[in-house]
C-alpha cells in the first residue's frame, strides 16, 4: 500500500450537518475518540438552509399536544409507510433535544411567558415548531457547530470519503481526498456513522447545495447495506420558480404556517379542491373556516393549504398541468393581501430577503411564484430504530441518510428533530459498538490503493466526456422521467439512459490538477449520483402504486398490499438486486391511535 | 443572451494573474452562474467555494469590483452592460487556488478563544424562562452567515496581518457579545471583557457593518456595546471607587 | 497583482475618495469657522438681545480670564472633547485623516497599526466622561433657548428665538443618541424582563436605540446646527442682518 496520510478513531463521523454534529457530540461525550469528516466548511452544511422550524411536542402554545399526537401526525403524513419505533423515538425524545439545544446556546423565539414558542406547519395537528423567525436550521447548526468544536472534536474540513473500508464483512474505515490539495486520507475507524444527509442533485430543480449528491446512500450501497424505499423522494410544494437562475430555492412552509395561500392565475384558493379523503375530517372545507383556523385551533379546522407537502406539491402540479398557473409556470404564494408588512418582516425576514434580493419580488405586497422542487429522500440507509446500526456491522446512519423514520412522505420540521434524536442516537450506537472492539480493524491494502486508482481515473480519461455535461443531463432525464408523476414507461426509459450515462462516466475527464479541482470533485460526485439515480428508478419501477411522494400515472392509489412493504435494496455480487419485505409490526397500543381512520 | 466579461484571479499563493473570460449568461442570474457557466464551458477547473447559492450557508465570498460581497446575492443587472466585472479572492486570507482562500484561522479561533455559554440552571420544572425582549438583541447575532466578508474587510488584519493574534475581528466580537448579553449566561463579566478579544484594536469605522450580507449592525449592536462593558470593568473610575469601598459586585447585577 | 500592499491599492472601481474627501473638508472647515468665531470674543459681539451665541452658553467671564482670551474657550472644550470621542466622529477622522482605513477595502498607509489599545487614542475610553459633561450642557442649551423667547421682561419671539431652539434640540438628539448613553440607560443590562424598573430602562433604551440609528444624521446636523446658530447670532449682533421678532426693539 502506498503511504498514505493517515488518521485512527474509535468513531469516525462523516457529514457535519445537523445529525452528524450531534452524533460526533455524544460519540465524544461516551468517551469514544471520534473524528468528523465533511465536505464543506463546518457550518455550511445543507441543514444551514432549514428554514420553518423543528418539531416536537413541548405542549408550549397547544397543552393538549403530546408524543402520541406527534407520533400519529408522523405516521399519517408518512402514509404509514414509516417504522413505527423510529417515529415514536422520534416523537418521544425531540423535546428533550431541544432544551438541550436551548442549554447550549440556541435561542428559540419566545411565547409571552417566556418559554419556546411553536409555529404551524403541514400536517402537524398543533402549532409544533420550534423555530427562530425562519431561520432555524442556521440556529441549530452554529449551536451544534460551536458546542462540538469546544468537545475537543477533531474536524477535517472539506474532506470527500469515496470509500468505505471493509475487514470482511464489518468497517474498518473510510478512504477519502482533501479537497485543498488532492491528497488522499485513510481514516481507520472501529465504526462509522453515514450523515452525508440528501441525494436532490440528481434532480434538475432542486433545493439542495451541490453537496446534496448521495454520498452516502451511495457509500451504504457500496458497502453492501440494505437501501428502503429509495423511491419516496420529496417534492417540496413552493420552490422558487422565477428568475430562471433561483429556480427550485426553497420557500418555507412557514410562508403558509404564518397565514400564505396558494391561489392559481384566476386568484381562486384551490387547495380547497383538492382535500384528500383521508384527511377530509380534519380540513377546513370553506375560506371562511380556513382563515379563523390560524386562531382559533379548537372549533375550526385547518386550511387545506397546510395539507401534507406530497398532496400539495400533486395539487399544484395539477394546476399548473390545467392551464391555470402563474407565468412562469408556477402558482402564487400570497401572503401579502392577508397579513401586515410588519408581521411578514418580522416572522419571515430570510424570505423577504431572499425574494427583493434575488427576484425582485417584495413580499409584503406582492404575490411569490412558487412551484414544487425535489427537496428530500425518504429512503436511505435501512438501520435499527433503538441504536441506528444498519445491515453492515460497524455502519451507522441519521439523518436524511437514514431510511424508514418519514414513511413515504416527511412532515415539515420533522427533519430537523429526526437529525437531533437520531444524531444522538447514531453516537451512542456507534460509541458502543466501537467500545465492544477491543482494537481496530485489520485494514486492507490492496482495498485502498483500488480506491486512489479509481478516483485518480478521471485524470487518465480518452477525453471524450465532460463531468459538467453528464451531471446536467443526468438531472434533466431524472426531472423529465422520475419527478414528481411517473409510469411504467418513462421509468424504463430512464434506466436505459441511467445506463448510457454509466458507459459515458467511465470516459469522464479532468483537466487541471489535484488541487482544488471542481471539474475532478464533481467527476467523483457523480459516481454516487449515479448510483443513488438508479436506486430510485428501480425503487420506482418496483413500487407499484402511489403513495406519498411517490406518485404513479399508472397507479393512481395506494395499494393495500404494498403499504405494508419496504422495496429493499442491496448490492449482492455487483449487482442491484431487490425485494419486498414487511414493515416491522406496530404494537396494539399505538395501533389504537389510528382507529378513527377506518 | 447578454455576454459578461469577467476578469478573475487564476493562480495559487506564489503564482497567478488576472484572467479574461467572455461569458454568455441569462436573465436574472447573479455572479455565481456567470461562474458556473463558466466552469461548465470554459474553465472546469476554475476553484470556487460555494454551497447553497441562496446567501444562506456564506461560502462564496469574493471581492467583486473590489467589494467583499456574496456571489450568489450579487445581481448581474446591478453592473452596467459592457463593464468589465473583476472577480478575486478574499485578500485577508492565505490563498489556496483561484477564488479560494484558507478561512482556517477562523474556525481556530471560534475553537481556541471564544467562549462557551454557561447558563444557569433550569427552573424546577427543568426548563428555561426568557423573554423575546431579553433575546431580541442577541437574536441579530445569531444571523451571522460566517461568510467571513467582514474578516476580511477588517483592516486591523487586512491591513496588519500580524494583528490577526491581537484581535478576534468582528465576527467573532459579535459572538462574544451573544454570549455576554444571554439572559442565562453566567460567566463572569470581567471574563468578558478581557484583553484576549483584542476589542481595543477596532477603530469602529464600521466596514464590517457595510459589507455584512446579514445587515447585522455588528458596530453599533456588537462592538461598541462590548467596548463599552470593558469600559464599565477597565476604565470607570466610579465603578472603581465603588468596588473598593463596596467590594466586588461584578456579574449579574440583574 | 492582487496581494501587494500599497497606499490606495484596491480593485475598487467606485468613486471611494469622495465621502472621506467631503467629510475631511467639512470637519476642517467647521473648525477654521469655530476657531475664528470663538477667539475673536469681545472683538466680534456675540450676543443681542435675549440671543446668545451657543458657543459661549452658559457665559462664563471670571476676573482673572485676561481680555484677549476669548470666555468660549472655558466653554468649546467641553463639546469638543464629547465630539472627539463619539463613536461616529471617531470612525469619519479615522477615515478623512487617520486614512485609517480611507475607505473599505482600500490600503492604508501606516505600517504599523494597534487601534485603541496604546496611548493616546486609549484615551477614548473616557468618551462616557465627555458624555455626562454634554449632558449638563444640553440642560444650559435649552435654558438658553427657552431664555430667548424673554426680553426685558415681555415674553416675545424671533427667528433667533426659533433657531435657538433647534439647536438646543439638535445638540439634545445627538446627545441622547450617544453610544455610551445607550449602555449606560439599558445596554448594560443583561435580562430586561427581570423586574419592573429593568423593564423601564428596556424602554428607554429602545427610544435611545431610534435616535442612535441616526447618531451620524444627528452629529452632522447638531454640528451645522450649532455653526449656523452661531453665524446668525454674530452678524445680527453686528448688524449686518437685521432679527426679525416680536418685541419693539433690543
Amino acid at each position: 500500500m502506498a503511504d498514505y496520510e493517515t488518521h485512527e478513531y474509535d468513531v469516525l463521523v462523516i457529514g457535519a450537518g445537523g445529525a452528524g454534529l450531534r452524533a460526533a457530540i455524544e460519540s465524544s461525550a461516551l468517551g469514544a475518540r471520534t473524528g468528523l469528516v465533511c465536505k464543506s466548511l463546518l457550518g455550511k452544511a445543507h441543514t444551514v438552509m432549514a428554514e420553518g422550524g423543528l418539531a416536537a411536542a413541548l405542549g408550549n402554545v397547544y397543552p393538549q399536544d403530546n408524543w402520541r399526537v406527534h407520533f400519529r401526525d408522523t405516521m399519517r403524513g408518512g402514509k404509514m409507510l414509516n417504522n413505527w419505533r423510529m417515529a415514536q423515538i422520534h416523537a418521544q425524545e425531540a423535546p428533550d433535544r431541544v432544551r438541550e439545544l436551548e442549554e447550549w446556546g440556541a435561542l428559540f423565539d419566545r411565547t409571552p411567558d417566556g418559554r419556546i414558542l411553536q409555529r404551524d406547519f403541514g400536517g402537524h395537528r398543533y402549532a409544533r415548531l420550534a423555530h427562530v423567525g425562519d431561520r432555524t436550521g442556521l440556529e441549530m447548526i452554529r449551536t451544534l457547530q460551536q458546542h462540538a468544536v469546544h468537545r475537543g472534536i477533531d474536524v477535517y474540513m472539506e474532506c470527500t470519503i469515496t470509500q468505505l473500508l471493509k475487514d470482511g464483512d464489518r468497517i474498518s474505515g473510510a478512504f477519502g481526498y482533501w479537497r485543498e490539495n488532492g491528497r488522499f486520507v485513510v481514516f481507520r475507524a472501529k465504526a462509522v456513522v453515514l450523515a452525508t444527509g440528501g441525494l436532490c442533485k440528481v434532480f434538475a430543480i432542486n433545493s439542495n447545495s451541490w453537496e446534496g449528491t448521495g454520498d452516502g446512500h451511495a457509500l451504504a450501497t457500496w458497502a453492501g447495506a440494505d437501501m428502503i424505499d429509495m423511491e419516496c423522494v420529496q417534492f417540496h410544494p413552493t420552490g422558487m420558480v422565477w428568475p430562471l437562475s433561483v429556480r427550485g430555492i426553497l420557500v418555507t412552509e412557514g410562508v403558509r404556517g404564518d397565514g400564505g395561500t396558494l391561489r392559481n392565475i384566476n386568484g381562486e384558493r384551490f387547495m380547497f379542491n383538492y382535500i384528500p379523503p383521508m384527511f377530509a375530517a380534519e380540513t377546513a372545507d370553506n375560506e371562511e373556516e380556513a382563515d379563523r383556523w390560524y386562531n382559533d385551533k379548537v372549533n375550526a379546522r385547518r386550511t387545506p393549504d397546510l395539507l401534507p407537502r406530497d398532496e400539495v406539491a400533486r395539487a399544484i402540479n395539477a394546476e399548473v398541468k390545467a392551464g391555470r398557473g402563474s407565468p412562469h409556470g408556477g402558482v402564487f404564494l400570497d401572503i401579502a393581501s392577508r397579513r401586515d408588512a410588519s408581521y411578514i418582516q418580522r416572522r419571515l425576514p430570510s424570505m423577504y430577503h431572499q425574494f427583493i434580493q434575488l427576484a425582485d419580488v417584495d413580499i409584503t405586497r406582492d404575490a411569490m411564484e412558487v412551484g414544487p422542487t425535489a427537496h428530500y429522500v425518504m429512503g436511505g440507509v435501512r438501520v435499527d430504530a433503538e441504536s441506528t446500526a444498519s445491515t453492515v456491522p460497524g455502519l451507522f446512519a441519521a439523518g436524511e441518510v437514514a431510511g424508514g423514520m418519514h414513511g413515504s412522505n416527511r412532515l415539515g420540521g420533522n427533519s430537523l428533530s429526526d437529525l437531533i434524536v437520531f444524531g444522538r442516537r447514531a453516537g451512542m450506537g456507534a460509541a458502543e459498538y466501537a467500545s465492544s472492539l477491543s482494537s481496530l480493524p485489520a485494514l486492507n491494502s490492496s482495498e485502498v490503493d483500488a480506491a486512489a486508482a479509481e478516483a485518480l481515473a478521471p485524470f487518465d480519461g480518452n477525453g471524450k466526456e465532460n463531468p459538467y455535461t453528464i451531471h446536467r443531463e443526468l438531472q434533466d432525464t431524472m426531472q423529465s422521467l422520475v419527478g414528481i408523476i411517473r409510469n411504467e414507461g418513462e421509468l424504463q426509459q430512464a434506466r436505459a439512459r441511467l445506463e448510457e450515462f454509466r458507459e459515458r462516466a467511465k470516459n469522464v475527464t479532468v483537466e487541471g490538477n489535484r488541487q482544488y479541482n471542481p471539474g475532478w470533485h464533481l467527476a467523483l460526485d457523480l459516481r454516487s449520483m449515479l448510483t443513488v439515480a438508479d436506486l430510485i428508478t428501480r425503487g420506482a419501477i418496483e413500487r407499484k402504486e402511489s403513495r406519498g411522494g411517490h406518485t404513479r400515472e399508472d397507479y393512481p392509489n395506494p395499494d393495500a398490499h404494498f403499504g405494508t412493504v419496504n422495496i429493499v435494496q442491496s448490492l449482492k455480487d455487483g449487482e442491484l438486486t431487490w425485494r419486498q419485505e414487511p414493515l416491522p409490526e406496530m404494537p396494539a397500543d399505538l395501533k389504537e391511535l389510528f382507529e378513527e381512520d377506518h | 443572451m447578454p455576454v459578461a466579461h469577467l476578469r478573475i484571479w487564476r493562480g495559487d499563493d506564489e503564482d497567478g494573474d488576472y484572467r479574461e473570460y467572455d461569458v454568455e449568461y441569462g436573465e436574472g442570474m447573479v455572479v455565481l452562474d456567470v461562474v458556473h457557466i463558466l466552469q461548465a464551458t470554459q474553465a472546469p477547473d476554475l476553484a470556487v467555494r460555494w454551497n447553497c447559492k441562496a446567501g444562506k450557508c456564506g461560502s462564496c465570498s469574493a471581492e467583486v469590483n473590489g467589494k467583499p460581497r456574496l456571489m450568489c446575492m450579487t445581481r448581474m443587472q446591478t453592473f452596467t452592460p459592457g463593464e468589465t466585472i473583476s472577480i478575486a479572492p478574499l485578500k485577508t486570507f492565505p490563498l489556496i487556488r483561484d477564488l479560494v482562500t484558507d478561512v482556517g484561522h477562523n474556525f481556530n479561533v471560534a475553537r481556541d478563544i471564544m467562549p462557551e455559554l454557561k447558563p444557569r440552571q433550569p427552573e424546577a420544572d427543568g426548563t428555561h424562562r426568557m423573554h423575546q425582549i431579553d433575546i431580541d438583541r442577541i437574536q441579530e447575532f445569531h444571523k451571522c452567515i460566517e461568510c467571513f466578508l467582514c474578516q476580511d474587510v477588517c483592516h486591523v488584519f487586512r491591513e496588519h496581518p500580524e494583528n490577526l493574534d491581537n484581535f478576534v475581528g468582528p465576527r467573532f466580537s459579535i459572538q462574544l457579545a451573544q454570549v455576554a448579553m444571554h439572559p442565562l449566561d453566567t460567566n463572569p463579566k470581567r471574563d468578558m471583557a478581557k484583553a484576549e478579544f483584542g476589542l481595543d484594536y477596532c477603530n469602529i469605522t464600521k466596514c464590517c457593518t457595510e459589507v455584512c450580507p446579514e445587515g447585522i449592525h455588528i458596530t453599533d449592536n456588537g462592538i461598541i456595546p462590548m467596548k463599552e462593558r470593558a469600559v464599565d470593568v477597565y476604565f470607570d473610575p466610579l465603578r472603581f471607587i465603588g468596588r473598593k469601598l463596596f467590594g466586588g459586585k461584578e456579574k449579574n447585577q440583574a | 497583482m492582487a496581494r501587494q500592499r500599497r497606499y490606495g491599492v484596491t480593485q475598487r472601481k467606485d468613486r471611494w475618495w469622495v465621502e472621506p474627501a467631503l467629510i475631511g473638508g467639512g470637519f476642517f472647515l467647521f473648525v477654521i469657522y469655530t476657531t475664528v468665531s470663538a477667539l475673536l470674543g469681545d472683538n466680534w459681539k456675540f450676543e443681542i438681545g435675549p440671543y446668545l451665541s451657543p458657543f459661549f452658553e452658559p457665559l462664563i467671564h471670571p476676573g482673572w480670564l485676561p481680555d484677549w482670551l476669548s470666555p468660549a474657550i472655558l466653554i468649546l472644550w467641553a463639546p469638543l472633547s464629547f465630539r472627539t470621542t463619539c463613536y461616529y466622529y471617531r470612525r469619519a477622522y479615522y477615515r478623512s485623516y487617520f486614512l485609517s482605513p480611507p475607505a473599505c477595502a482600500v490600503a492604508e498607509p501606516a505600517k504599523r497599526y494597534s487601534g485603541e489599545s496604546k496611548f493616546p487614542l486609549v484615551l477614548q475610553n473616557a468618551h462616557r466622561f465627555a458624555l455626562y459633561v454634554a449632558l449638563i450642557f444640553v440642560v444650559f442649551l435649552w435654558y438658553g433657548a427657552l431664555r430667548s423667547y424673554r426680553f426685558e421682561g415681555e415674553w416675545g419671539i424671533g427667528v433667533g428665538s426659533v433657531i435657538l431652539t433647534a439647536n438646543a434640540f439638535a445638540l439634545m438628539m445627538y446627545t441622547v443618541g450617544c453610544h455610551s448613553f445607550r449602555h449606560l440607560v439599558g445596554g448594560s443590562l443583561d435580562c430586561y424582563s427581570c423586574t419592573s424598573f429593568t423593564k423601564l430602562r428596556h424602554r428607554t433604551w429602545s427610544l435611545v436605540t431610534v435616535a442612535n440609528e441616526h447618531h451620524r444624521l444627528w452629529a452632522w446636523v447638531s454640528l451645522i446646527g450649532v455653526g449656523v446658530t452661531d453665524l446668525y447670532i454674530h452678524l445680527a449682533a453686528n448688524g449686518v442682518i437685521t432679527d426679525l421678532h416680536t418685541w419693539s426693539s433690543f
